[in-house]
């Protein structure tokens, strides 16, 4: 099999706007899933609301489109009647951080076995380009029209410290790398969260001076920071720029895993 | 026993083998019992973060085919509402058990009122329709409890046990039968749409985990389970057939006691207010004033009326201000005289007795 053969082609097209990096993160998820050799029978895809939250409606597994917010615990209740399925969560930054931050937090808490992939585009992209708890500093949306004037959420900092197992981040740039952390997280007992910073054309990019999809992928590419290095520039005594994207795995333990089949 | 446990002796007894709920006053009990006993069936009990988390986790639970509940009171409830809309749209079987206190807010936590009954109908955004159940003792408690899971399997959606906290707190002598009656959701036959309903209705569930490759989503959707969000026909064909599966039945899976059909003053009560009803009946010894109990509260079956058919008069005690009394007066003709009552307290059998010395 290839990612390919996860895909229900008969609800293509599919509702994604041109350029929009949510494509990359499905597919680099969906190969991940395929290299762990899983049967389409016992994987089960669930989400919130949201342009993230399509991506299972497009997947030939069992899928549940729930609503805003609230995927993971849906996916707590399936994970727990039914160990023996393999549960992914698509969810975006609104979804997740906003209104399913509590749940959030508590999934990571329980360390349930979940693997959680959050693409974060910075933007509530489905609703028209409002601003999110990751819309950086000073960015523009319909919400912020004169740039945001909260601070941005550090997603994976709130997953390590609230306790789960797997934690990584990279972008849409880093193809390789994000197939390489979400197989990880796949492999990893306990709740595993990979986020997807991702591009938004339509409602991100055109309002923050990303002219062309292209443009922000090169952002993620030059702005990215490896964890290694971000931290040995920290032991040197150096500063981070506030706008760096520190990417990598941010936290790897064994903490005890529930829902996990004894 | 307690009512709140029956009500999870019930619920085990019916098959329930998740449980997923939130600490609130005057349910907590029914969350205590299961959280002791679930583990010990090979059951799954689990304390979310809030009511929303909780009745997410049912529905999940539900769809790997387990029988799932959860228990709360009037904050919790209305917390649950999208929820329950979600699990209306995509036609989830479950059950929520209500053990009603006075609101609005947080109102009077200990005190009992049935101040959800409308709630429960109509709380969720959209038409829809709803089964809701009234037990007005311990056993009640057990037994309708164990009869929620068959209609949420058999309609497959989210069925109420809508008792109070003077029924959660009361303690009776409950009997515990040897079975309890239990009628499972049907299996969607392989090669089915999953979302194309049979005659009943109700279409045949594609368990997660079983192959289907099912898609559930509660956008309005076809019947493949594919999102249809702008097709006006859609979505009126498949609002009218999630309300129709619960009103085509209704007659059929209406249930009551009756107590002297041909009387002319017709006591109407479900719940609490049904043990004073009985205290006026026993005292009276009248064989003019009749009872019609509701253990089934929703849908409303308006042929029950006509049980009664030289009733003049319907007199309707509720620890509300009239909830149900407003369903009955759109349905008859005759004088409806509405009991209501707020604060946490029964009503007084002597006062009911007084107010029928009025009446006849």
């Amino acid at each position: 099999m290839t990612y390919e053969d996860w895909f229900r082609e008969d609800r293509l097209p599919h509702i994604y706007c041109v350029g929009c990096g949510n494509g990359t993160v499905i597919n680099c998820t969906l190969s991940a899933v395929d290299q762990m050799g899983w049967n389409k029978e016992e994987t089960v895809f669930v989400s919130g609301i949201g342009c993230s939250s399509r991506a299972p409606g497009y997947i030939v597994t069992d899928s549940l489109h729930t609503t805003h917010g609230r995927a993971i615990a849906f996916a707590t209740g399936i994970k727990m009647a039914n160990p023996d399925l393999k549960v992914i969560v698509f969810t975006g930054d609104g979804d997740l951080a906003a209104i399913g931050g509590n749940h959030f937090i508590h999934g990571c808490r329980r360390n349930i076995d979940l693997t959680v992939v959050c693409m974060n585009n910075m933007i509530y992209g489905m609703t028209g380009g409002q601003g999110s708890p990751t819309t950086p500093p000073g960015a523009l949306s319909t919400t912020t029209p004169y740039g945001s004037r909260e601070a941005a959420f550090d997603l994976c900092g709130l997953a390590a410290a609230a306790g789960a197992n797997y934690v990584a981040r990279y972008t849409s740039y880093h193809v390789t790398e994000l197939t390489r952390a979400v197989r990880a997280g796949l492999e990893s007992p306990g709740f595993s969260f990979i986020e997807a910073l991702v591009q938004c054309p339509t409602n991100y990019g055109r309002r923050n001076k990303f002219r062309q999809v292209l443009d922000q992928i090169e952002y993620f590419k030059s702005h990215a920071l490896l964890v290694q290095k971000a931290n040995r520039m920290r032991e040197e005594g150096k500063k981070i720029p506030d706008d760096m994207i520190i990417i990598g795995e941010l936290a790897r333990r064994n903490r005890p895993a529930l829902g996990v089949r004894k | 026993m307690q009512g709140n446990t029956a009500c999870a002796e019930g619920a085990l007894a019916a098959g329930c083998r998740f449980f997923g709920g939130y600490p609130i006053t005057p349910s907590t009990e029914v969350a205590e019992h299961m959280a002791l006993k679930l583990p010990k069936t090979g059951g799954v009990f689990i304390q979310m973060e809030d009511e929303i988390a909780s009745i997410a986790a049912v529905i999940g639970a539900s769809w790997t085919g387990m029988r799932a509940m959860t228990a709360t009171s009037g904050p919790g409830f209305s917390l649950m509402m999208e929820n329950l809309g979600f699990a209306v749209m995509t036609e989830t079987p479950c059950v929520v058990v209500n053990i009603q206190r006075g609101g609005p807010s947080t109102g009077q936590p200990t005190m009992a009122a049935q101040g959800d009954m409308l709630q429960c109908r109509f709380g969720s955004h959209g038409d829809y329709s709803a089964i809701a159940l009234s037990p007005a003792s311990v056993q009640e408690m057990y037994d309708l409890t164990a009869e929620a899971f068959n209609l949420a399997d058999r309609f497959r959606i989210p069925v109420f046990v809508m008792a109070d906290e003077i029924i959660g707190h009361m303690r009776e002598k409950l009997v515990v039968p040897d079975t309890v009656l239990r009628v499972d959701r049907k299996p969607l036959q392989k090669g089915n749409l999953p979302f194309r309903a049979d005659d009943d209705l109700v279409p045949g569930f594609p368990t997660f985990g079983k192959g289907y490759g099912v898609h559930v989503t509660g956008l309005t959707h076809d019947e493949r389970g594919y999102p249809c969000a702008t097709s006006p026909s859609v979505h009126e064909d498949l609002v009218k057939r999630l309300v129709d599966k619960v009103e085509s039945a209704r007659d059929a899976i209406a249930s009551c006691d009756i107590v002297n059909p041909e009387a002319q003053v017709v006591f109407i009560s479900y719940g609490a207010p049904s043990r004073a009803v009985q205290q006026v009946l026993h005292d009276t010894r009248r064989d003019d004033v009749g009872h019609l109990r509701l253990k089934l509260v929703w849908p409303f079956a308006e042929s029950l009326l006509s049980r009664f058919p030289d009733a003049e008069t319907f007199i309707i005690p509720e620890l509300n201000l009239g909830q149900i009394s407003r369903e009955i007066e759109r349905h008859t003709d005759r004088t409806v005289i509405p009991v209501p009552k707020l604060g946490g307290a029964l009503h007084d059998p002597s006062d009911l007795a007084g107010l029928l010395e009025e009446v006849a």
